[in-house]
């Protein structure tokens, strides 16, 4: 009754916007993959019009005009809970180039992870928590106050807001990652977690030590999420001071057959090269490793025995103690058991001093003639000058084929015996149990 | 220069062989020049520091060193007369008139001043030729006159030239002369040579000249040779029989391949322990002697050796290469006649078979066969005529020319795969060996120079047929197992052809591979083809090599077989156990230690066992401890294990797995873990000698006594399990403990001076090339770092000078104007003072 015509049609208009954006809310959970990017291009029009153009008068100077309502909004429909939406978000990606869109996403995400893990109670989600980690992982902190120039939208007093500061997007971020990382996370998102924790998430968090609880308990998982575990706790071990008790003995424990194996042995091989590094290790404990990783190297393929024969010959060259293994010239001449004991947790009592490596002279007999040739270093006393291995962590069988098949050979020897067919070979070992049908 | 200005360096030794280029030093001369080069530009640019605008130069080419003044000026000329052109003059000058003398210009006249080369003309060696002269000096009398302008007399008295086109005319004229000189010389030349060869020709004939009418005679009877002078020199000329080796006996015949298998077998044994290989790379152990290198390999039986028995020859080799009947003469007739007989009953049988497999095939081949045939038809009678081997065959026994022409005695190579597959299409087995004999024959690499390239791609075909074969719905193994032979002759005549083709198809399978791994993740066991490729490996190289750049690469593939490829079905378990024969079948001789082939039995052993047993090994990478594709070996079945009775496995399921009932596929699980029974053992008897046998097989043996259910297993596979069993309980435990081998002792220290060998003086000596360029371009670094920074310094220096004394301007000036001021102000003073002092009085 108070009101202009002018203002009551304002307040109409106003209205009528708010439906659009509950429409385009709806319009992002659509099928069609082009309705959703267009829904979510819209959205992020209006996100930064009216982050220009506040829709409330700035009351007092330290308030924010960022749209935060209407942001999440958008988190929440990229955030489905029963569907894999990594297209869309990698289409949002562009967006998280803006420093204040980062910052508020982050404490969108936040503000979603905590709403919709109460409610379900610790029921996993894989989908909604697959599509949080593809928001999240991906983003890109900056380094220095310096480097955060990229706004949508600035306002006069910028300078003393909160979105301005460093300090606080990496606590805004610290915080997200906590609260996710606090819900129990399926076994191959914990892996992708554990494999960009050291270099995308640790650097970036005002207080890295938070993180010790999670690595922890993902240290004491074992298999494969132990091995990417250790990464993350090399950095607090070594840049935040944090002590680690039994961290070798934990450490011997994670070597098994499947160290040879697995996709994560460059990485595996890089820190435990790191952790024997140190020259005060006790003699016992060094070549309780060398035992176990010549021992399991029994089942090992031809490319990890040629990163691991040099590794253990570094072992032998930082640590000459533990070069009674290869060479004992007053032991015992024969024995009837080997002293090693490969089911001992402890390493001081694996009674690996008294053991020899028969089992890198066994691959001297290796059909490979490079793994041949590594192991046979073992017979000659060994040079002063470490062996690089880094070159060799990432070796693949096909890179080993390659460089097999890419030889030049001056002739060609034959065979001289003469083919009588396809088994045809004096004890063919075929011909006993396959038939030609 | 002034001595006192010179200062000399003085050097404490003098070193021999050291160039010393600043001995002598003009600190004056190079101060000043220092100066100069600064006040040019460093004073300027201070000078200018407070100014924006700038002097720019804007005549034309001011700076261009490239044109040359000359034609700067001209350019700029025309640009003057351009700016000018259209502008009327004010002043009416007649400058547009020329004045002339003799209808010539009298200004171009005048420029003309250049005069003729006449050292160009080295004919002439100082003498002037008429022309010149007449140009120079207005010519002497008519008569020179006229000779040199005869025809054109009468054009030029119309149009007087220009003396520049006189003179060029002149030059060019003399150079036609000198042309014809040299054309008359030569022709001169050539007249003499034939001359001479003319003289020598008669020359013979003069030397004894006989009487014209006898000369007549003679050469009228000389085109009639006596025709028993021909045969006597026919018969002094003909090959006399030569004495050659003795006949050998057969057991010396024995004897000599009982040597050559041993040396070869030497020869392997050597290779296999990798040792000196570059020693003995000059001579390939296979190459014999006599080898012409022309890839003819006289070890393989195609050459017969002709031996006796009960006073006959011995004619083993039923199929003779129709070659040798070039060389072997009329004493072979009969054994033609063994040999055509013997062809044609072939021929015949193959008719036959052939009979059976057209109805089934005509729509296929029918009529590329008869095109192929026709073609064939000509090709035989082209060959007729430099060829009679076949042509020998048929003029001996007419009546068979029928059955023979089923199949062409000449084959070309096939150019393409795709002629080689229609070459073979609907054939039978033997004759598609036939047809792959006749064509190395027809085409042996001593007969043509091309056709070695030829047959070197008719062993990709051929591989690549044979893949074709094995990937068949119901694989042709049969024919696979025939078509092995030829393949193997072929790879003996060409190693490299025949490696680079299986080198070929590896790297092909594993790329395939490894790209399936990168999309998938995990990949899949190969086809029957790449099995079968694996094994003819085995069958064409010595797998007991240290490296072979064949059988190398094919180890590393199947170590990726065996370690990456999932394992789901039945049939992947045929394809692992299959690869780990083939890895027993490489080692056998040379007992190399396959860790994968070990790990993949435990695998095969663990997937024979009911879930969730209690554990004591562990299983890698394919199989899984615990999971999907468990127990695909586990037979519960007991009707199934009673009736069980050992089979071969049959190939063809790795391809396609028959629509078999339970009871049958339960067998072949029983077949599969028997097969790795035996597995099990024949790798205990290989590494017997390994020292650490004990745990390589340890999981293995856990597996066979704790795990696996002997007592439910039918009796015959309890056989296999113990006798597997017994070979692993029996080895006993031995370890000696490992001792380095003793490295040599390091010498001692010696005082002798060590002497180098010196290169270059004045340049350091060690450290490879690398090192010293290294070293150099740190040096030169250095160098230009402290001239640098001597040099600012100085231009600092000089600007403070030039800053000093600036100041030192400005202060003066002021001084003296103050003391103007003053001077100016006590002046007056002084006037009114005394002004003061005049009104005062």
């Amino acid at each position: 009754d108070a009101l202009s015509a002018e203002q009551k049609y304002k307040l109409w208009m106003r209205y009528r916007y708010q439906d659009c954006v509950g429409y385009l809310a709806e319009l992002m959970h659509h099928d069609a993959f082009q309705v959703k990017e267009m829904s979510l291009c819209t959205l992020m029009n209006f996100v930064e019009l009216e982050a220009q153009y506040p829709l409330v008068e700035v009351e007092w100077k330290g308030t924010v005009t960022f749209p935060r309502e209407l942001l999440k909004v958008v988190v929440d429909g990229l955030l489905p809970l029963h569907e894999d939406a990594s297209l869309l978000i990698s289409r949002f990606q562009e967006y998280m180039e803006y420093d204040d869109i980062r910052y508020f996403v982050i404490k969108a995400v936040t503000e979603s992870i905590g709403q919709v893990m109460q409610k379900t109670k610790e029921r996993p989600l894989p989908f909604y928590q697959q599509n949080v980690f593809s928001l999240i992982s991906p983003i890109n902190m900056p380094n220095k106050e310096s480097d955060m120039v990229k706004f949508m939208a600035k306002q006069d007093n910028w300078e003393e807001l909160k979105v301005s500061k460093l300090q606080a997007h990496k606590q805004a971020f610290e915080k997200m990652w906590l609260s996710f990382l606090k819900h129990k996370l399926p076994t191959g998102l914990y892996k992708k977690v554990l494999v960009i924790l050291h270099d995308s998430i640790l650097p970036y968090m005002n207080e890295p030590t938070l993180m010790m609880d999670f690595l922890t308990v993902a240290y004491g998982i074992g298999g494969a999420i132990s091995l990417l575990a250790l990464n993350g706790l090399f950095i607090l071990i070594h840049q935040h001071n944090l002590e680690y008790p039994d961290f070798y003995k934990k450490l011997y424990s994670l070597l098994d057959p499947s160290i040879y194996h697995v996709k994560y042995r460059a990485r595996f091989f890089h820190l435990a090269d790191l952790f024997l590094s140190s020259s005060h290790l006790p003699a016992y404990l060094v070549a309780a490793f060398i035992k176990r990783l010549s021992r399991l190297a029994l089942t090992a393929p031809p490319e990890s025995l040629l990163m691991v024969i040099p590794f253990i010959c570094n072992l032998f060259r930082r640590h000459p103690a533990c070069k009674v293994l290869v060479h004992r010239p007053n032991g015992p001449e024969d024995m009837s058991e080997d002293p090693y004991i490969m089911e001992e947790e402890e390493p001081s009592e694996s009674r690996a001093l008294e053991s020899s490596l028969w089992e890198i002279q066994s691959l001297q007999n290796h059909y490979h003639p490079d793994v041949a040739k590594a192991a046979a270093i073992l017979n000659q006393s060994l040079s002063e000058t470490e062996d690089d291995i880094s070159g060799l962590l990432e070796l693949s069988a096909y890179e080993l084929f390659d460089k097999e098949v890419k030889k030049k050979a001056v002739d060609v020897p034959l065979e001289f015996e003469q083919v009588r067919g396809l088994f045809g070979k004096k004890n063919d070992i075929f011909a006993e149990h396959f038939i030609l049908d | 220069s002034n001595p006192f200005e010179v200062k000399v360096n003085r050097q404490k030794f003098n070193i021999l062989g050291r160039k010393t280029k600043n001995d002598v030093g003009l600190p004056g001369v190079s101060r000043s020049k220092a100066i100069r080069k600064r006040t040019q530009t460093l004073l300027k640019e201070y000078k200018e520091r407070g100014k924006t605008n700038v002097f720019k130069d804007k005549r034309f080419g001011e700076y261009d060193t490239k044109i040359s003044p000359e034609e700067k000026m001209i350019r700029r000329f025309a640009l003057e007369r351009q700016q000018n052109y259209g502008k009327k003059n004010i002043y009416n000058l007649n400058e547009d008139e020329e004045l002339t003398h003799y209808g010539q210009s009298l200004a171009e006249i005048e420029k003309l001043n250049d005069i003729v080369d006449s050292d160009s003309d080295t004919e002439e060696k100082g003498t002037l030729s008429a022309e010149l002269t007449a140009a120079h000096f207005g010519g002497g009398g008519g008569l020179l006159r006229k000779k040199a302008s005869s025809g054109q007399q009468d054009e030029e008295e119309e149009k007087p030239k220009s003396r520049k086109e006189l003179i060029e005319e002149m030059i060019a004229k003399s150079k036609q002369e000198k042309q014809e000189r040299q054309n008359r010389r030569e022709s001169a030349l050539e007249l003499t040579e034939k001359l001479d060869n003319d003289w020598k020709e008669i020359h013979t004939l003069i030397a004894r000249k006989p009487p014209k009418s006898e000369r007549k005679d003679k050469e009228v009877e000389k085109p009639k040779p006596d025709e028993y002078d021909m045969i006597v020199r026919e018969l002094g000329f003909e090959m006399k029989a030569k004495p050659s080796e003795r006949m050998k006996t057969e057991e010396e015949l024995a004897k000599e391949e009982q040597a050559r298998l041993q040396k070869l077998e030497a020869d392997r044994l050597r290779r296999m322990r990798g040792i000196d290989e570059d020693a003995n790379k000059k001579k390939p152990s296979h190459v014999s002697a006599d080898d012409l290198a022309d890839g003819f390999i006289l070890d393989k039986d195609d050459r017969r050796l002709l031996s006796y028995k009960d006073g006959k020859i011995n004619l083993e080799n039923e199929d003779e290469e129709e070659k040798d009947n070039e060389e072997e003469d009329g004493e072979e007739g009969g054994k033609e006649e063994d040999e055509s007989e013997e062809e044609s009953e072939e021929e015949s049988a193959n008719e036959d078979e052939e009979d059976g497999a057209a109805d089934s095939h005509s729509d296929l081949e029918s009529d590329v066969e008869s095109e192929e045939e026709a073609a064939g038809n000509k090709e035989r009678k082209k060959h007729k005529t430099n060829e009679n081997e076949s042509h020998n065959v048929k003029e001996l026994d007419p009546e068979l020319k029928a059955p023979t022409s089923e199949l062409p005695y000449t084959f070309a190579v096939p150019e393409s795969f795709e002629t080689f597959k229609s070459l073979l299409a609907g054939r039978t087995i033997e004759q598609q060996l036939t047809i792959l004999e006749r064509i190395q024959k027809c085409n042996h690499p001593s007969l043509a120079v091309g056709n070695k390239a030829k047959l070197e791609k008719l062993v990709g075909f051929l591989l690549e047929y044979i893949g074709e074969l094995a990937t068949l719905d119901s694989p042709e193994l049969k024919a696979i197992d025939k078509l092995v032979l030829p393949l193997y002759n072929l790879c003996q005549m060409f190693p490299e052809a025949a490696s680079d083709s299986i080198k070929f198809i590896l790297r092909d399978a594993a790329h395939d591979m490894e790209e399936v791994i990168e999309v998938k993740g995990r990949a899949t066991f190969p086809g029957l083809d790449t099995l079968i490729y694996l094994k003819i490996t085995s069958l064409l190289f010595p797998t007991s090599d240290f490296w072979h750049p064949v059988v190398t690469p094919a180890f590393i593939y199947m170590s990726q077989l065996l370690t990456k490829c999932r394992i789901t079905t039945l049939q992947d378990v045929i394809k692992g156990l299959f690869i780990c024969c083939l890895f027993l079948e490489y080692v056998s001789f040379s007992r190399r230690f396959v860790p994968e082939l070990i790990s993949f039995l435990v695998g095969v052993l663990h997937i024979s066992l009911p879930k969730k047993q209690g554990q004591g090994y562990t299983v890698v990478h394919p199989f899984t401890p615990a999971g999907k594709n468990l127990e695909l070996l586990l037979v519960c079945d007991k009707q199934d294990l009673e009736s069980w009775q050992k089979q071969h496995l049959p190939l063809s399921t790795v391809t396609r797995l028959k629509e078999a009932n339970r009871t049958e596929i339960n067998h072949m699980r029983l077949s599969c873990i028997a097969l790795c029974f035996d597995l099990i053992k024949k790798s205990a008897v290989l590494y017997e000698s390994l020292p650490s046998f004990h745990e390589i097989m340890r999981p293995v043996r856990i597996l066979l006594t704790q795990h696996v259910p002997v007592n439910e297993y039918p009796e015959k596979l309890q056989e296999w399990y113990h006798s597997a069993l017994k070979e692993l309980e029996t080895k006993e435990k031995h370890y000696t403990p490992l001792i380095c081998e003793k490295k040599k002792p390091v010498p001692l220290k010696q005082y002798t001076p060590k002497v180098v060998k010196v290169l270059e003086f004045g340049r350091k000596q060690a450290g490879s090339k690398k090192e010293q360029e290294r070293k150099q371009l740190i040096q030169r670094h250095k160098r230009e770092l402290k001239g640098a920074i001597r040099e600012i310094r100085k231009d600092n220096q000089f600007l403070a000078r030039t800053q000093l004394s600036e100041i030192m301007e400005r202060d003066s000036a002021r001084k003296r104007k103050v003391k103007e001021l003053l001077g100016s102000l006590a002046t007056q003073e002084g006037e009114w003072k005394a002004m003061k002092r005049k009104k005062g009085k």
